[in-house]
């Protein structure tokens, strides 16, 4: 038998019930999915991070090849206009009938735009889809003032959402306090002050009655007490409705205020039509949340492949409710709020704590006996969010004194956690994406032992992220119990990952290799430790890495501060900062790569690469170039290589800042820096791009007020887009930023891992980043500034150094007892240049067939 | 070309402080390169200069250190060691090279073929 089934809508939930049911792979089932918007689905939730650089591709949710498999048809820009049921078939847009034998409605919910007069003017918008945000884009570009109508989870984050985009941003809520759903009085002035000091404005008990031209702008808005505030562009985020239009057409039930009533199995008033997400009704509550719509697609799922292997209905999963416990993930503000957060059950009791200096309000509901914990607030402060929603989940009982749960540490004990070892297997720890401690434990003896791969094992803590540090909790107590200890030896002669190394290193003031390998080491070294130990001497102490001690420490490229190629020639790159380079500068890069007969091409990161160097041109070359004002590119170290610029506003008719000038600055800056990987810059003078900076490890975009930082992106083997950091900077906060970026970075690194993945690993994201960065939430950002600063003082060129001492140059010599050349190395010439021979070509002038070398 | 006679001679190449410790050099013999390798102070062994992976001669700048109880040295194109004592390939044995004999007289360092 087949089943044509057809979905509604391509949304989260929509999209959740097409993965369950192709992980089910039920025989016979045709399914139609009628997607109103122009892609498939993709990552509402972090619908936010487009304005930080996520594209359209990272946030979607479709995996490559997903509806290629038989059965999928995917229909975009397909509206479902009308449903019959009588006959079983749905209408589109374009006029087109699509019969079905099940349908299910996943249809969302649209933006509630309260009804003023004027809210339909040009600017007015909402915050909903990729659409939507382009839209806004478009208009934030335009405009400098921005309003928010609505304090709520969506409206603060959309708030800061337009302050990042450089727009004077003010929220205006009706109800007397932010987020009112969520947080109590206290906890909403709270918030209020911490959304304040991100530089937003807020109004609250404002009423807005009407829209209309503005004087200063390009709108007024008139509130019903008398004032108004005018600005360019509005968002409304006053709250959601459900999509049941069809549902209301078709005569399926509709709650009194909107959403399409279902039962436990998620199936509307007619057996054949369920309804899943957030424009279903379920016991009279609607849930605007991902995670209740995953768990109904999910009962969904088993309910149609039972139907179609004529399996029991008995025993399968039902929708029982959902918990409503949220934390906003705004940067820099901590709000959670977790069940019964109002104490509203009969006879439960509160605790509360509030520091004003701190600004941190917490609050506690217990059930009338004290024992189980009802729901709480947490504002400017919510690492306990995790432990506290899984001890009201699981019921667990409350310690004697529950408000030890809120209270800060004293004394130096800790506050009492949750014993992970408490939580029954069964308790779910993912939400979004129903996950079990036990599937995790599972999983970590099936191999998962780094939070990478147990993620992309149970998929735990890849929606909101608000499990994760449970998550890591989990899989560290499973390991320990299997006798695993987090491995992190550096390699066989260091105990040590290459953090703890540093810090050795800093705190004993190591400065020699054998010193540190005497102290906490065994063996010799090898090419694993000494490279490491040598990047970590010199991100500390800065001293010349060719120098006696330290020369046998080098990779082979540092080790001649050139890269070697594939025949044992070396390449040559001397620093162009930002890219710029006088036609001076490029007649003696041209005349000194004639003279050696140097292969030159322009490499990706603008500057001239000259190639085919044997080991004892390097220093005549160098001389040459030094000579003639170069510097050394550092294209062998793991540290900055460049700065890459786009022209900006000193040529280009677009361009706001100097973005020149800003990049070579850069790059004199951090030059001769190293680190525990290579370290790539852009900057670019305005939004369009042209440096591609957001595909570096330290991006740099003028703004109309400054500069925007974003951090951690890269190309290579896994390109990532870089993240905005912070927003609408001086130069001077940008500089200390990056010091302190960069700083952090070298400390707590491992060994040859670029800024995306470390920002990966590092627990807490993006989030706890900017806290250290921005906040200094570790209190150590005068310390890495300081340490900055070292390094900036102590630069020298490598090259010039090098150069100018004999022990270093008697080194660049093929043979300790010939002047001769190795004979090995041959060149044919190709394309006016020449290249290295290969083996044959090679073999054959061994033989005698003279091969020409182009020397002058 | 190679004369047995001379091959089997001890050759001096170079003053022992010609090579900075935990590093390596290369030789010319006729028409052989040989990397010459000092650990530590005074531990001096010598391999084939012909890395047989990349086919260049660039094994003398390689990364010296040990490998649980072998002394090797990382090929610098891509990273295969080497034992020093023995010259056998850790990662791909096909791939060995021949070892070389090495003296201290005085402060002189001299070679010769291993299989002399
Ligand atoms: C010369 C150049 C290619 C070219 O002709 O354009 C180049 C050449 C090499 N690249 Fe590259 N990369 C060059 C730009 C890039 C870029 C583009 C850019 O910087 O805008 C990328 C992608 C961007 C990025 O890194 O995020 C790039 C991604 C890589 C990677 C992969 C890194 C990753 O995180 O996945 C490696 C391998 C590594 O570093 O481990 C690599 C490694 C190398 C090495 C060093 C490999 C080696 O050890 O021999 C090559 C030797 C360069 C030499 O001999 O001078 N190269 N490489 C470019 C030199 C730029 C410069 O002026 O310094
Ligand atoms: C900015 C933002 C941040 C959020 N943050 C969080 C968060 O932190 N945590 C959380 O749990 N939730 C969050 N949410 C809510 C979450 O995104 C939703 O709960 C989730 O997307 C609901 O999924 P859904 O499939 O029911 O609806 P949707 O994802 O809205 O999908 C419905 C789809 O159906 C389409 N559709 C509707 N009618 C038709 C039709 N007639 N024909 C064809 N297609 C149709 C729509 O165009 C839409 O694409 C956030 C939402 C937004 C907008
Ligand atoms: S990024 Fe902007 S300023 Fe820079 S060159 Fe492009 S358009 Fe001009
Ligand atoms: S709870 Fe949302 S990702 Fe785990």
């Amino acid at each position: 038998m087949t089943m044509k089934l057809v979905v509604i809508g391509n949304g989260m939930v929509g999209h959740k019930l097409l993965e369950e049911l192709s992980a089910l792979r039920p025989l016979g089932l045709d399914i139609t999915v009628l997607c109103e918007e122009g892609r498939p689905a993709y990552d509402r939730v972090h619908l936010s991070e487009f304005f930080s650089g996520k594209s359209e591709y990272d946030l979607s949710l479709v995996t490559p090849g997903f509806f290629d498999q038989p059965g999928m048809h995917l229909r975009l820009a397909t509206r479902a206009v009308r449903i019959d049921r009588a006959i079983k078939r749905v209408t589109t847009a374009d006029g087109e009938i699509i019969p079905y034998d099940k349908l299910v409605l996943a249809m969302g919910s649209t933006p509630f735009v309260p009804s003023i007069p004027g809210n339909d003017r040009p600017g007015c918008l909402v915050y909903r889809t990729l659409d939507d945000l382009g839209a806004l884009a478009g208009w934030g570009a335009r405009s400098t003032h921005g309003v928010v109508v609505g304090g709520g989870l969506l409206g603060l984050e959309c708030a800061k959402a337009l302050r990042d985009l450089g727009l004077e941003t003010h929220v205006v809520e009706f109800a007397p306090r932010l987020m009112a759903v969520q947080v109590d009085d206290i906890g909403g002035q709270i918030l209020r002050r911490t959304i304040e000091a991100l530089g937003l404005t807020v109004h609250t008990g404002k009423n807005t009655v009407e829209i209309v031209d503005g004087e200063t702008a390009r709108h007024r808005m008139k509130f019903a007490d008398g004032g108004y505030l005018e600005t360019d562009l509005i968002v409304f985020s006053a709250g959601i409705r459900p999509r049941d239009e069809l549902a209301r057409q078709s005569e399926l039930g509709v709650g009194e205020r909107g959403g399409i009533m279902v039962d436990n199995f998620c199936r509307t008033r007619d057996r054949d039509v369920y309804a899943i997400g957030e424009c279903a009704l379920w016991g009279g509550k609607l849930f605007g949340l991902v995670a209740p719509g995953y768990e109904m697609a999910r009962v969904v799922a088993s309910h149609l492949h039972a139907l179609l292997t004529r399996k029991q209905s008995s025993g399968l999963p039902e929708f029982a409710g959902a918990d409503m416990s949220t934390k906003l993930k705004l940067m820099g503000v901590d709000v959670a709020s977790i069940g019964d957060a109002h104490g509203a059950t009969p006879g439960s009791r509160s605790y509360q704590f509030s520091d004003g200096r701190r600004q941190v309000y917490k609050k506690l509901v217990v059930s009338e006996d004290g024992k189980r914990l009802l729901g709480g607030v947490l504002v400017g402060d919510a690492a306990e969010y995790g432990t506290l929603l899984q001890m009201m989940i699981n019921g667990l009982e409350l310690p004697e004194a529950p408000e030890s749960l809120i209270l800060p540490a004293s004394g130096g004990g800790a506050a009492p956690g949750l014993a992970i070892d408490a939580l029954p297997a069964t308790a779910q720890i993912c939400s979004c994406n129903n996950v079990t401690k036990g599937q995790l434990c599972e999983a970590v003896i099936a191999g998962a032992t780094s939070i990478g791969a147990l993620q992309a094992a149970t998929r735990a803590g890849t929606t909101c992220g608000g499990c994760v540090p449970l998550v890591t909790q989990i899989m560290k107590a499973q390991m320990k119990r299997q006798g695993l200890v987090v491995n992190h030896s550096l390699c066989e002669h260091f105990a040590y990952s290459r953090q703890e190394l540093y810090h050795l290193v800093r705190v004993e003031r190591i400065r020699r290799f054998d010193d540190l390998l005497a102290r906490h080491g065994t063996g010799l070294g090898c090419d694993i430790c000494k490279p490491t130990v040598a990047s970590i001497l010199a991100s500390c102490w800065n001293e010349f890495v060719l120098q006696q001690e330290h020369v046998s420490l080098q990779d082979s490229n540092d080790y001649f501060l050139a890269n070697i190629q594939k025949d044992g020639t070396y390449s040559v790159v001397p620093r162009m900062p930002g890219g710029e380079v006088t036609p001076d500068g490029l007649i003696v890069v041209g005349q000194i790569a004639k003279k050696y007969g140097l292969y030159t091409k322009l490499t990706g990161g603008q500057r001239v690469d000259m190639f085919g160097a044997r080991l004892e041109q390097l220093p005549l070359i160098w001389e040459e170039l030094i000579a003639a004002g170069f510097e050394s590119g550092h294209a062998y170290g793991k540290s900055l290589r460049t700065v890459k610029s786009c022209v900006g506003s000193t040529w280009c008719r677009y361009g706001v800042q100097d973005s020149v000038g800003t990049a070579i600055d850069l790059e004199h800056r951090y030059k001769g820096l190293r680190s525990p990987h290579k370290l790539k810059f852009g900057v670019s003078g305005c939004a369009r791009e042209c440096a591609e900076a957001q595909g570096k490890d330290v991006g740099v975009i003028a703004t109309e007020k400054g500069w925007n930082l974003y951090v951690c992106g890269n190309g290579g083997m896994k390109p990532r887009h870089a993240e905005l950091l912070a927003g609408d900077l001086d130069t001077a906060t940008l500089i200390r930023y990056i010091d302190r970026f960069l700083m952090f970075y070298i400390r707590t690194a491992d060994r040859l891992q670029r800024t995306s993945a470390w920002r990966d690993n590092l627990e807490g994201g993006m989030d706890y980043l900017r806290d250290v960065i921005v906040n200094d939430r570790l209190g150590i950002v005068a310390e890495l500034e300081a340490e900055m600063r070292h390094v900036v003082d102590t630069y020298e060129c490598e090259w010039k150094r090098a150069v100018s001492d004999p022990a270093v140059r008697r080194r660049f010599h093929h043979f300790v007892n010939s002047d001769a050349g190795d004979e090995r190395v041959v060149f044919v010439p190709e394309r006016g240049q020449i290249r290295p021979a290969a083996p044959t070509e090679r073999r054959r002038r061994h033989e005698r067939i003279p091969v020409v070398v182009e020397t002058e | 070309m190679n004369d047995h006679a001379t091959i089997i001679e001890w050759t001096s190449i170079c003053d022992i402080d010609d090579i900075v410790p935990d590093t390596g050099v290369c030789a010319l013999l006729d028409d052989e390169q040989v990397a010459v390798f000092r650990i530590g102070a005074g531990d001096f062994y010598a391999i084939d200069n012909v890395d047989p992976v990349s086919e260049a001669a660039v094994l003398s700048r390689g990364l010296v250190g040990s490998l649980t109880e072998r002394i090797v040295v990382a090929s610098p194109i891509h990273k295969q060691h080497f034992d020093l004592r023995t010259g056998e390939c850790l990662e791909a044995p096909e791939y060995s090279v021949r070892t070389w004999q090495v003296r201290r007289q005085g402060s002189t360092l001299q070679i010769r073929r291993g299989d002399a």
